[in-house]
């Protein structure tokens, strides 16, 4: 069993009066690529979220090689850094080119020496295919090129983990393809990834275990030839029931 | 018909044209200065406003992050709800009172009450700027590991300047109007000249029409000026698609080592044990 990189132990997620993350508890194992599936609201985005301390958690902790990133002893910036982020809305920083998108973490961040950097984001951005559009900015560019642009500047801190939350959803079907197909590659890469997605098929062929998340709970977890094929828990068979009814041609 | 404005607007320029020139320099120099310098202040206010508090934060953290809001909040309050002219009575003659000092140079005085007042309205543009910017923003620059200064300086920042250079134009406009008010403690800006030629030659309004043209051109200037610079900071329209066979090159230059950086450098996500 390989190295265990990330430990969610017991996390509660509170807004208000509204328990978002109730006593959520897994883990993720260097390489392993965990699909995240579940209806919306179900508190996948906000799992990640916390997992990125995006949020504050209400109760619970999360460990990080062994070490609590909560208790004070980690700094949560250059743990975030290790960790890395990939939105359903991009979030590429819109004063930037996407060259300075992947630069500017390794400059700042890293303090990697400009040139370094500079090569460091080009062998990312050759990597999903963005290369000829380096001086763009992000206005100027489709959502299938900003979501790869995005990837790219999460690999170019080159984290240990790397989130994706809905990562296709906002984008037209014709770009989705291409976007998965960078994600898969990573997952060939043994890239070690925390994916919540609705689609069905890149679930069952590229993750390695499948989270089915229910009203703030992990309901089932397991390989995804368990979780998707023959769902022990009943709210997870209708929710694939449901799911893939409309989309039958997905799986 | 206009013989005699004519004639009298020669009179008074032949006599008092340089003494005109030194007053629209004078203006310049004290708006544009007192422009930038509340830039400053009012980018700073924003950058501290939005320190982030979180319930885990020590205590004594918490604490002084409110009373810097606070502070900053009286000081956008008074500057923003008191006439220029009465702030500059007040710091050039209550100084002697509360510091046992006087400043007697004008134009240090002058420059200070006008960045200051500047600096409050520019405070609250800044503060808009920040807020109307997308969240987004602001977690991505957080997921990769930036901290708030960093954020701010980097990525928020740079879009804020960008929205609000109207704002900013707005109010480098209103202080070459209003440094006139400071002539209240004696600064020889180019309203003071027309006081002092009209009181002189008695000429009202061929020096009004003097300072009126003048004042039109400052003012039409900095619009021109911060036009060019909007347009500039947008930024071109298209992009170069790049050639790429000379970057795969260049990216090849880089070798992924296939293991996670996190053991080959130092980059210690730890903090240093006390
Ligand atoms: N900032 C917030 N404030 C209050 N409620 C929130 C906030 N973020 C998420 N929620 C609530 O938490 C629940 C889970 O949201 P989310 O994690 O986004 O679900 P999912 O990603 O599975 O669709 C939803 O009911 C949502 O309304
Ligand atoms: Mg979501």
């Amino acid at each position: 069993m390989s190295e265990t990189i990330l430990e969610i132990r017991h996390l509660s997620k509170t807004f208000g009066s509204h328990a978002v993350l109730k006593d959520v508890d897994f883990t993720v194992r260097k390489g392993d690529v965990t699909s995240i599936i579940g209806a919306s609201g179900s508190g996948k985005s906000t799992l990640l979220r916390c997992v990125n301390l995006l949020e504050t958690l209400t109760t619970g902790d999360i460990l990080f090689h062994g070490e609590s990133v909560i208790s004070g002893k980690v700094n949560q910036s250059a743990y975030r850094a290790r960790v890395g982020m990939v939105f359903q809305s991009f979030n590429l920083f819109s004063n930037l080119t996407v060259l300075q998108n992947c630069v500017i973490g390794q400059r700042k961040v890293n303090r990697v020496p400009q040139k370094e950097a500079r090569d460091r984001a080009l062998y990312y951005l050759n990597k999903v295919g963005m290369l000829p559009y380096i001086n763009a900015r992000p206005s100027q560019i489709s959502g299938g090129q900003k979501q790869r642009a995005a990837i790219a500047r999460a690999l170019a801190m080159e984290p240990e983990v790397l989130l994706f939350d809905e990562p296709t959803s906002a984008l037209d079907p014709e770009m989705v393809g291409e976007v998965l197909d960078v994600i898969k590659s990573l997952a060939a890469e043994r890239m070690t990834m925390l994916v919540v997605t609705h689609e069905m098929a890149f679930a069952r062929d590229v993750s390695s275990q499948v989270v089915y998340m229910a009203d703030g709970v992990i309901v089932e977890e397991g390989p995804p030839s368990q979780v998707l094929s023959d769902p022990q828990d009943l709210r997870t068979r209708e929710f694939l029931r449901r799911f893939l009814g409309q989309n039958a041609e997905n799986l | 018909m206009f013989e005699q404005l004519f004639k009298d607007i020669g009179i008074v320029w032949a006599k008092y044209g340089t003494v005109y020139l030194t007053g629209i320099l004078n203006t310049l120099l004290l708006a544009t200065g007192a422009t930038l310098i509340g830039c400053v202040i009012g980018f700073i206010c924003g950058i501290l406003q939005t320190i982030p508090i979180a319930p885990g934060d020590f205590w004594l953290k918490r604490f002084l992050l409110r009373a810097l809001r606070a502070v900053i909040r009286v000081y956008v309050e008074v500057f923003r709800g008191t006439p220029m002219i009465l702030q500059a009575v007040f710091i050039y003659y209550g100084m002697p009172y509360f510091f046992g000092i006087a400043f007697r140079d004008i134009w240090t005085v002058s420059m200070l009450v006008v960045s200051v007042n500047t600096g409050a309205y520019m405070a609250e543009s800044v503060r808009g700027g920040i807020m109307s910017i997308d969240p987004g923003q602001f977690e991505g620059a957080k997921a990769i590991g930036m901290n708030h200064f960093q954020t701010m300086l980097y990525i928020i920042l740079p879009q804020t300047l960008r929205n609000i250079l109207p704002q900013i134009g707005n109010n480098y406009i209103i202080n070459v109007k209003d440094t006139s008010v400071m002539f209240i403690i004696g600064f020889q800006d180019f309203f003071a000249v027309h006081k002092m030629v009209s009181g002189a030659t008695f000429k009202y309004f061929p020096s009004a029409l003097l300072e009126m043209g003048g004042y039109l051109f400052l003012t039409l200037l900095a619009s021109f000026l911060l036009r060019t610079l909007e347009r500039k900071m947008k930024g071109q329209s298209n992009y170069e698609l790049v050639n790429t066979d000379q970057l795969v090159l260049t990216a090849g230059n880089y070798k992924f080592s296939g293991q996670a950086p996190y053991e080959e450098t130092n980059r210690d996500y730890r903090r240093e044990e006390p």
